[in-house]
Order: structure tokens, then C-alpha cells, then sequence
């Protein structure tokens, strides 16, 4: 099996373009939906040692909020959405269009809206990602979370622990113009979906 | 100065009086607590998955259920620890990411669970006390001094 110790710079390259495309359609259907003006940020790929990841966004231990899918189909991997309390909060008032700071607590209006933050930014990243590679993928459900940030992402990273010891994320980070909102946009390719996404591109040998 | 000794995701560490040992943001992982009460060593393990099988190429140890328990027994004899003498606790396993009963992780916590349960019986461990189950993320401070474990959630804060 391919493994990630084998990706060379071209690999990474073009990981990061498959963040960059498949962000960029995810945040152009945010925008719509808000009628805002959102920027992202160029896609980081990281590979991490498990014993490092719950540390990459300040302490293990502080909350965020996080919309989570499965993806199936050719490719199958998952998708995070991480966002921090005060800005999940912020962005729940925008697409309810109520003022900003209705929103105290999560409960199963908020959350249902979030999810479908979730479930349309999904759709768009995944759709991008299909015509530009022709792997077939669909996405489950959205779930939502709000914990931990480091038992969000160490449960996230959970299957990778199977092929090796390291965790490859594709990450972008999006933010909205005009308001403090910077969401975290996760793809975590399943133990397996790397070299067939690298395959379906060309490149699928190191 | 307490010393602080930190496990990280599939890490395994061990130490002794008067440092503490912490792991922080387990999920679905868990964490295997071992200590002896008189030599005042111990050490935790933040296993990942249940069974090493699952895994391909080169296997580390700590993040398997069925080799970091016996890799963390092993470390702790090492230190002077007698088996009968060294007490475990569990944390953790936990489904993160469920909705209406629905579980979308194929239930890896709970597997997890089951795994770690059956490894301490098999090689005849005290399971003393665990904290396990549930939907919520778990950070679990283990005093090597005292042999407390504390464990910390969003909610709340309280003693093992």
C-alpha cells in the first residue's frame, strides 16, 4: 500500500490543489448562502505523527465545534468542519438571519443549521472533486459535535492509526470579509483513498 | 516543581513519583491507566485502535489494545512494579460523532472497549475502575504521587 512517507513534493502539490478547487467551490456556495464575501487561505497538507495532531490548533483541550461527514464512494475518507464557540455561534445567527449573539447554547435548531452549513459546503467540495478526478463520492449524513477539540480530531484520525503512524490533512481555512469567522475545512482520505486519488490524477506511483 | 509527563495519540509513557502523567482529548481512544500503589510508578497508554491485526507494516505498540497493555505491564515490572500489585483504570471510548442513536464511527469506541476489557482479563489485571462510553471527550491527569486520577470534561471535573 502506498504509504504517505512515500509522498514526494509533486504529490503535495497536487493535494494542495485538490484542497484549493474543492474549497473553493465549498466557500463560493457559503457565500451565496450568506450573501457575504468570504477569502481562504492557500490549502495546507500536513502530515503529522499521531502524538502531535490534537496540539494544531492551540490546546487539546479547548472547545470547538465541529460538522462531520463520512464519505463514500471511490475514494472514501471524511470530512471536518471545525469552527470555535463564539464563531459556530455567529455564523448560526447569520444563516437564521436573526441578530448576532441570539445563539446561547447548541441546541437542535442551531445545530441543524450548522449541519446543513455542512451538508451544502460538503456537497460543493465534493462535486469540484469529481469532475476533476471522475472518482464517484457521496457523503453521508452530517454530524455534529461540540467538544474537545482534541477528541474531535484524535476520533477523526481514529482509521488512519491502521496504515501507519502519521495523519495526512488537507486543510483550508476560509474566512468571512466582514466579520472574526474562520472556519477549518478538513479532508482525511480513508487508509487506502490516497493512491487512488493520486492514481486517478496520473501520479499514483511514488 | 511537578514534572509533567505528556502521552500524546498512540504514545505510551511511564513514570514515577512525583510526576504526573496527562493525556489530553480522548475520544474514541483510550486511555489505560496502570499504577503501583507502593513503588508509586505507573503509567498510561492512549491506545487507538482495538486489535493490532488491523494494522499494515511496521506496528507501534502503543496504539493497539492487545500490545500496548502488555507493552505497558512490561515497562512498569521493569521499573520493580509486581503484576498483582498493579492496579488499572480505563477512560475513554466514547462516540464522538453520533446522531439520533445513530452511530456513524462503526462504533470504534465501543470496540475499543471491549478490546481493552478482555486484554485485562486475559492477563489477569485488576480493572479497577473505569470511565467509559458515552459522547463526550475526556482529559485524564494521572498523580503518581497519589495514585488520584482526574479526569476533565467540558462539563465537568471529578476523581476516578
Amino acid at each position: 500500500m502506498f504509504m504517505m512517507t512515500d509522498l514526494n513534493q509533486i504529490h503535495f502539490d497536487i493535494l494542495k490543489e485538490i484542497g484549493n478547487i474543492g474549497a473553493g467551490h465549498a466557500a463560493t456556495a457559503l457565500s451565496q448562502l450568506l450573501s457575504e464575501k468570504i477569502e481562504m487561505t492557500v490549502p495546507n497538507v500536513s502530515i503529522l505523527p499521531f502524538g502531535d495532531v490534537s496540539e494544531i490548533f492551540g490546546s487539546a483541550e479547548d472547545e470547538a465545534v465541529a460538522i462531520y461527514m463520512r464519505v463514500f464512494g471511490d475514494s472514501p475518507g471524511k470530512i471536518v468542519f471545525l469552527f470555535s464557540v463564539p464563531e459556530a455561534k455567529t455564523l448560526v445567527d447569520m444563516i437564521a438571519r436573526r441578530p448576532i449573539g441570539t445563539t446561547e447554547e447548541f441546541q437542535d435548531y442551531e445545530q441543524s443549521g450548522l449541519k446543513e452549513i455542512g451538508n451544502i459546503m460538503t456537497g460543493a467540495y465534493l462535486h469540484a472533486l469529481t469532475r476533476l478526478t471522475g472518482l464517484q463520492q457521496i457523503s453521508s449524513v452530517p454530524f455534529f459535535c461540540y467538544d474537545m477539540v482534541g477528541a474531535i480530531i484524535n476520533t477523526a484520525l481514529i482509521d488512519l492509526g491502521m496504515i501507519g503512524d502519521y495523519a495526512l490533512l488537507i486543510e483550508t481555512q476560509f474566512s468571512l470579509t466582514n466579520r472574526q469567522i474562520n472556519g477549518h475545512f478538513f479532508l482525511i482520505p480513508d487508509p487506502g483513498s490516497l493512491e487512488i486519488i493520486l492514481g486517478a490524477l496520473g501520479v499514483g506511483s511514488a | 516543581m511537578t514534572e509533567w509527563i505528556r502521552v500524546g495519540m498512540a504514545e505510551l509513557k511511564v513514570g514515577k513519583a512525583p510526576a504526573k502523567i496527562i493525556t489530553l482529548g480522548l475520544g474514541s481512544c483510550i486511555g489505560v491507566c496502570a499504577y503501583n500503589t507502593t513503588l508509586k510508578v505507573g503509567g498510561i497508554a492512549h491506545i487507538m485502535l482495538p486489535d493490532s491485526s488491523l494494522g499494515i507494516g511496521t506496528i507501534n505498540q502503543a496504539k493497539f489494545a492487545d500490545t500496548a497493555i502488555p507493552l505497558l505491564i512490561e515497562q512498569l515490572e521493569s521499573q520493580g512494579a509486581i503484576k498483582e500489585q498493579i492496579i488499572v483504570r480505563i477512560v475513554g471510548g466514547a462516540e464522538m460523532f453520533s446522531a439520533s442513536g445513530q452511530n456513524v464511527h462503526l462504533g470504534v469506541g465501543e470496540r475499543n472497549i471491549i478490546a481493552v476489557e478482555e486484554i485485562c482479563r486475559r492477563l489477569n489485571l485488576v480493572l479497577s475502575a473505569k470511565s467509559t462510553g458515552g459522547h463526550a471527550g475526556k482529559s485524564v491527569t494521572l498523580d503518581l504521587n497519589t495514585g488520584v486520577i482526574e479526569i476533565k470534561s467540558m462539563s465537568s471535573t471529578f476523581i476516578l
